[in-house]
Parts: C-alpha cells; sequence; structure tokens
C-alpha cells in the first residue's frame, strides 16, 4: 500500500478535565474521501480541528505525507498551507473584496506572482460558477456563494488535502447543493479530503471511507459502502437510523 | 439677559472656540497614536513594554485629568521640567485620551470573531500578516464608535483646561463673569459654544453606533 | 532637593486636613451616587415605556448632561441659581445636586439599555401569569437586567469620584483646594511642595479609583465569560 497522505496515532485531546478526544487513529489514503460522522458533540468539530493545528492536543503522532508532524507555531504555519480548512460559518474577510479574499494566501504566504496566482483564481472561480463575483465584497454574496468562494480560498493554495467542517450546517436547503457540487468536483479530480457532515445522502455518495466517532472514540473505520449497508456497531446502527435520507 | 452684552462677546468667544477645537485637535490626534502604540504593545504581547503600558493605562484613566494637569503645570516644574500651560494641556489630554483610546481600540480588536482569525491561520498567514489584513482592518472599524465617544469626552475635558489659565471656551467665560460681572449672558454663550461643537458629534456617534449595531460588514 | 518636600505632607495638621478634604470629596460623591442612581432607576424604566412626550423630554434631559461639560453643569448652577432663582445653596449642596442630576441622566441611559436586552419574551411570559406593570419591572426585569448595569454602575462611579477634583472650581474645601492652600502657605519653607502634594492627591485618587474599576472588570469579564 501507498504512503498515506495522514496517519493520525494515539492522539489525545482534553479541555481541562473533560477528556474529549481518547486514542484516534486515523489513515488518510491520498485521493480519498473521508467522511467523519457522529451525533453532534461527539468530537468531530476538535478532531478536524486538531489535524490542522487550530487545536492542540495532549499526546499522540501525526504523520503528513511521510514526515512527522512537530506541533508548533511554526510546523502549523507551512503546513496549512497544504491543508486547507473550510468551516461551518461564512468565515470570508468582511474587508477584503471576493479576490483579495482568495489571493491573499498566495501572494502573502506563499509570495507567488500575482498574475500567477489570479489567473488561477479566476480559473477557480469559474469552476464554482462565480466569476462575475471578483470584486464584490462579502456581504453581497449569499450564504451558498461564500462557502463556495471560502472553497476557493483554501483551494488556491494548492493544497494536497482538505478540511471541510461542516460546511453546509448553515445553508438554506437551496444553497446546499451548489456547495455539495463543488465538493464533488473535487472528489473527482482525486483531492485527499475529510469531510465532515449531516449530509447522509451525499456522505454515502461520495465516501470512500467512513470514520464513526462517538463521545470522542472512533468506533469504526470501514469503506463507504459497507458502513451505509452493513455497520459494524450498534451505535454505528441507531445513528444511521436516526438520520433522514 | 443682553443681546448687546452678548453681541459684545462674541469676538472673545469666537477665539476661544477655535482654541478649544485647536487643543482638542491635538490631544486626539496624540490620545489616538498613544492609543494604537498601546493596543498593539497589548496584541502582540510585547514583554515589559506591554506591562509598562498596561500600568500606564491604569494610572491614566483612574485619576481625573485636573490632577494630572496640576501635576504637568505645577509639580513638574520643581524637578526641572518647565513647559507652556498650553503645551501641558495638551500633554495632560494626551496622558488621559491615550488610555482610553487605547481601550477603545484594542477592544474594537478584540470584537473580531474567532472563526476570522481562524480562517487567516488556515490559510497559512503568520501572526503579523493576520494582524495586518485582517485583525487590525476589521478591529479597527468595529472601534470606530468609541473612538467617537471618546472624541466627544475629550472636547468636554478641555473644560478643565480652565485651571491652568488656557484661554479656551470655560475659562473665557469665567473671565468675562469676573471682569463685567455678565454672569447669565456669558454661560448662555459658553453653553451654546458647546452645544455647536458636540451635538454634530453627538449625533454622528448615535449614527456611528447605530451602523455597528448592524454590523458595519454585514459577513 | 525634591527628598525633603516630602516633609510638608506631614507638617502641622497637614495630612490630616488633606484627608479632611478627601472626605469632603467622598461625602459629595456618595450622596450624589444614592440619589442619582435611584432616580435614574426610575428615569431607565420610565425611558423604556412608550410615551413619546415622556421619551423626548428624559431624552433631551439626559442629553443635555452629557453634552454640557461637567464644569460648566457646575458653574451653571452655582452662579444661576442663586442668582435669577434667588436660591441659596451652599457649594457643597449645589455640587450634589449637579452630580445627582449628572448620576440620574447618565444611570437612565445604563438602565434602560440594561432593560431592553432582556429577552422580550421574558415580559410576555411575565404579562402571561398576570402580573402588572410596576410587578413585571419589580419581580421580572429589572432582578434580569441588574447583572447587566453593576459594571457600568460602577465605572460611573469611579467618574463621579474622579470629577469631584473639579469641587475647587466652585470653592468647595475638596482636596484639591486644600493641597493649594498648604502648597502656598509653605512656599517659603517648601518650594517644592507642589510635586508631593499633587503627588499624594494623585496617589489617593488612584487608590479610592483603581479598586472600583478593577472590581468592574472583572465583572465584566465574568458576564463576557458566561455570555
Amino acid at each position: 500500500m501507498a504512503t498515506p497522505l495522514l496517519q493520525v496515532e494515539h492522539l489525545e485531546k482534553s479541555y481541562g478535565d473533560v477528556h474529549i478526544l481518547h486514542d484516534i487513529n486515523l489513515t488518510i489514503a491520498t485521493g480519498s474521501v473521508t467522511v467523519l460522522l457522529g451525533p453532534s458533540g461527539s468530537g468531530k468539530s476538535t478532531l478536524i480541528r486538531c489535524l490542522n493545528g487550530l487545536e492542540d492536543f495532549q499526546s499522540g503522532q501525526l504523520t503528513f505525507s511521510g514526515q512527522p508532524v512537530t506541533p508548533n507555531a511554526k510546523t502549523w504555519q507551512q503546513l496549512r498551507q497544504k491543508i486547507g480548512m473550510v468551516f461551518q460559518s461564512y468565515d470570508l474577510f468582511p474587508n477584503l473584496t471576493v479576490l483579495d479574499n482568495i489571493l491573499l494566501g498566495p501572494l502573502k504566504v506563499q509570495h507567488r506572482s500575482k498574475a500567477e496566482a489570479q489567473e488561477q483564481a479566476v480559473k477557480l472561480l469559474k469552476e464554482v460558477g462565480l466569476a462575475d463575483y471578483q470584486d464584490a465584497y462579502p456581504r453581497q454574496l449569499s450564504g451558498g456563494q461564500k462557502q463556495r468562494i471560502a472553497i476557493v480560498r483554501a483551494l488556491a493554495l494548492n493544497p494536497e488535502f482538505m478540511l471541510f467542517d461542516e460546511v453546509t450546517a448553515s445553508l438554506d436547503p437551496e444553497m446546499v447543493r451548489g456547495v455539495l457540487e463543488v465538493l464533488r468536483n473535487l472528489a473527482q479530480q482525486k483531492m485527499t479530503m475529510l469531510v465532515v457532515t449531516h449530509e447522509m445522502n451525499f456522505a454515502r455518495e461520495i465516501a470512500d471511507q467512513v470514520v464513526f466517532l462517538e463521545e470522542g472514540h472512533i468506533l469504526e473505520q470501514t469503506p463507504g459502502q459497507q458502513f451505509f449497508a452493513n455497520p459494524q456497531t450498534e451505535r454505528a446502527q441507531i445513528f444511521l437510523n436516526s438520520m433522514d435520507f | 439677559m443682553s443681546w448687546t452684552i452678548i453681541q459684545q462677546s462674541i469676538p472673545v468667544f469666537v477665539q476661544a472656540f477655535w482654541l478649544t477645537l485647536k487643543l482638542s485637535f491635538y490631544g486626539i490626534i496624540g490620545a489616538i497614536i498613544v492609543g494604537l502604540i498601546a493596543s498593539f504593545l497589548r496584541y502582540f504581547k510585547v514583554p515589559v513594554l506591554r506591562q509598562i503600558s498596561a500600568a500606564y493605562t491604569e494610572i491614566s484613566r483612574n485619576t481625573p485629568l485636573l490632577i494630572q494637569l496640576f501635576f504637568i503645570y505645577y509639580a513638574f516644574p520643581e524637578i526641572g521640567i518647565k513647559i507652556s500651560a498650553t503645551a501641558a494641556g495638551i500633554s495632560g489630554l494626551i496622558f488621559l485620551g491615550g488610555s482610553y483610546m487605547a481601550e477603545a481600540i484594542y477592544g474594537g480588536l478584540q470584537g473580531v470573531a474567532k472563526i476570522q482569525v481562524e480562517s487567516g491561520l488556515a490559510i497559512g498567514l503568520s501572526r503579523g500578516q493576520l494582524a495586518r489584513y485582517v485583525v487590525f482592518p476589521q478591529g479597527l472599524t468595529l472601534s470606530v464608535p468609541a473612538i467617537a465617544a471618546n472624541v466627544i469626552f475629550l472636547i468636554k475635558e478641555t473644560s478643565i483646561f480652565t485651571v491652568i489659565a488656557i484661554p479656551e471656551l470655560t475659562n473665557t467665560a469665567l473671565d468675562q463673569i469676573g471682569l463685567y460681572y455678565h454672569t447669565d449672558e456669558s454661560l448662555f454663550v459658553l453653553v451654546i459654544a458647546y452645544a455647536i461643537i458636540l451635538i454634530p458629534l453627538s449625533l454622528a456617534l448615535t449614527w456611528l453606533e447605530r451602523r455597528a449595531r448592524r454590523g458595519s460588514f454585514g459577513n | 532637593m525634591a527628598h525633603s518636600g516630602i516633609n510638608i505632607l506631614f507638617a502641622g495638621q497637614n495630612f490630616t486636613r488633606l484627608l479632611g478634604g478627601l472626605w469632603v470629596s467622598a461625602k459629595i460623591s456618595i450622596v450624589s451616587l444614592v440619589i442619582g442612581i435611584l432616580l435614574g432607576l426610575l428615569l431607565g424604566a420610565l425611558r423604556t415605556l412608550k410615551n413619546p412626550v415622556l421619551r423626548t423630554i428624559l431624552r433631551l434631559y439626559l442629553e443635555f448632561f452629557r453634552i454640557v461639560p461637567t464644569v460648566v453643569l457646575l458653574f451653571l448652577f452655582y452662579y444661576i441659581l442663586p442668582k435669577n432663582f434667588n436660591v441659596n445653596l451652599s457649594a457643597q449642596i449645589v455640587a450634589m445636586l449637579v452630580f445627582a442630576l449628572w448620576v440620574a441622566a447618565e444611570m437612565s441611559d445604563i438602565v434602560r439599555g440594561a432593560l431592553i436586552s432582556v429577552p422580550r419574551h421574558q415580559k410576555e411570559a411575565g404579562m402571561a401569569i398576570g402580573l402588572n406593570g410596576p410587578q413585571l419591572y419589580r419581580y421580572v426585569l429589572l432582578p434580569q437586567a441588574v447583572g447587566l448595569m453593576i459594571p457600568a454602575t460602577i465605572n460611573l462611579m469611579t467618574r463621579v469620584i474622579k470629577t469631584t477634583s473639579l469641587l475647587l472650581l466652585i470653592s468647595v474645601m475638596d482636596v484639591v483646594n486644600i493641597g493649594q492652600q498648604i502648597i502656598e502657605a509653605n512656599r517659603q519653607v517648601y518650594p517644592n511642595g507642589a510635586f508631593w502634594v499633587y503627588g499624594l492627591i494623585f496617589i489617593l485618587y488612584f487608590l479610592l479609583c483603581y479598586p472600583l474599576s478593577a472590581w468592574a472588570r472583572h465583572l465584566e469579564r465574568r458576564q463576557n465569560n458566561n455570555a
């Protein structure tokens, strides 16, 4: 088997006395889509945030592209260029136009040439159907448009791995499809992705593997089709039954 | 109350009016600069300087301007630092206002949503870049209403300059009362003069606050 | 020779006199705060009512006391009451009156702000169990608003204390006024008197205000953490 893009071993996380994540072991293959499922409060967001250093953790080892990750500010800042993340809340910078939002990372972090970065930005905007909105400010956009641009902003850094933390959870239903479409295209382009979502039909369609988290424990890590057809644990069965498809 | 007396006193008051505005202007600009420096020191957690600026903020906010002025104007010469009344007034206003502006600006920086900081980090911005492109532009905008409130506060505080005999508005009114006993007229003109300066500012402040509550960015 | 000047503070009755002056300032602060806060509670509650006339009058009252500098307010009352209304009050009483009215104005805004931030359904729930207007304020709205009002009220207290430094302008024998007299009287013996006397007054004000503002900040922080 090829080297996995990301390997998590024995990760432990607590806030003070509250133990949030217990002995997390997780392997994510290059080019695969992993969907992280679990009831709310199970630690999904915390886990995904540990993977790009927005949360620190007490112990455990991350290995990215075969390189062990030393969790300090400097490493994370480097690594975040390779690990893109999109959040649940629309998190565009309101003081910048759409284009400046997208170019901030490529120009200021990666010091790429403006012409080249801009060309890529425009191309990405076209792919998500928002080519006309370059000069708009975030306040002029709908929630769905903002989320698609937040995705473009992350992609503009040419990441190797993308984290999506419930990116459709705050959207009106009619906006959800457009955003999921973008994720679907990314999956087809073989982007490695870790997706937290409550859109179960989408999860079933897109997941190469499913990680099921409950109360901070990984209860299952199984291929997608198998999880939805035949979950191994009773907890996962109960969870699936409770969800709308 | 006599209109003739009021009319006669107008030229002196006009002079005092401009002086009040001029002193306020220098004091406020200075206070904003001090406030920016102090809040940057705090935001970037600069060692030592941050503690000094925190101590300054406490001293400045917890003592009256009048005593600060007396200290600068009467006590400093005794240890060899002599400055004019005008300079003392402006220095006092900067000393007082700097801490108020620092609180206003730092409050704005703190008001920037956590998710904004996180998404800046998520695209790999360093702490300095995060401050420059995300936190400061948004935070300074958020702090505008508080800064405006401080502007009004500081202009009103210039009335205390009268204790070191700077001929601003209040001092001029007291002079008129002392010299000619034109008490009603002088106080009337005085209130009107402050109203001319402060009512527009106060309306602007209300407008700014309302806009801020609606969310000036509306993200 | 600044170090020898410190003795000016302890020569004769100087220190007790300064503390006496501080007590005058404290007394004026306490009286005006008590009256002002009570009046402000009432005015603040009235400002949440729908009556447009009442609201306008109270708003104008607030804006007047906000826009006119406190020094000028002191002079207005000090000069105009005796001259035009034939009311002769001692300077201390004038100061208490001005400060109380000023505190009431500021307080009314604090109270109103806190009251309107109590969620609407709380009021409706109170009405649903048959509470009348005053009962609604007494049992539902005020208790929930009080927590929000406290930090701002404490900050208002420190503002009042700091503003008592202006009392010498209307010839109240406060700590600053007595300080000036001591400096003048000892000019020959202690040419550096101003440094020490004003320094002491500076510290005294700081000692009064700092604990209050630290307390207010502590409460604010706790509220933000709970929110």
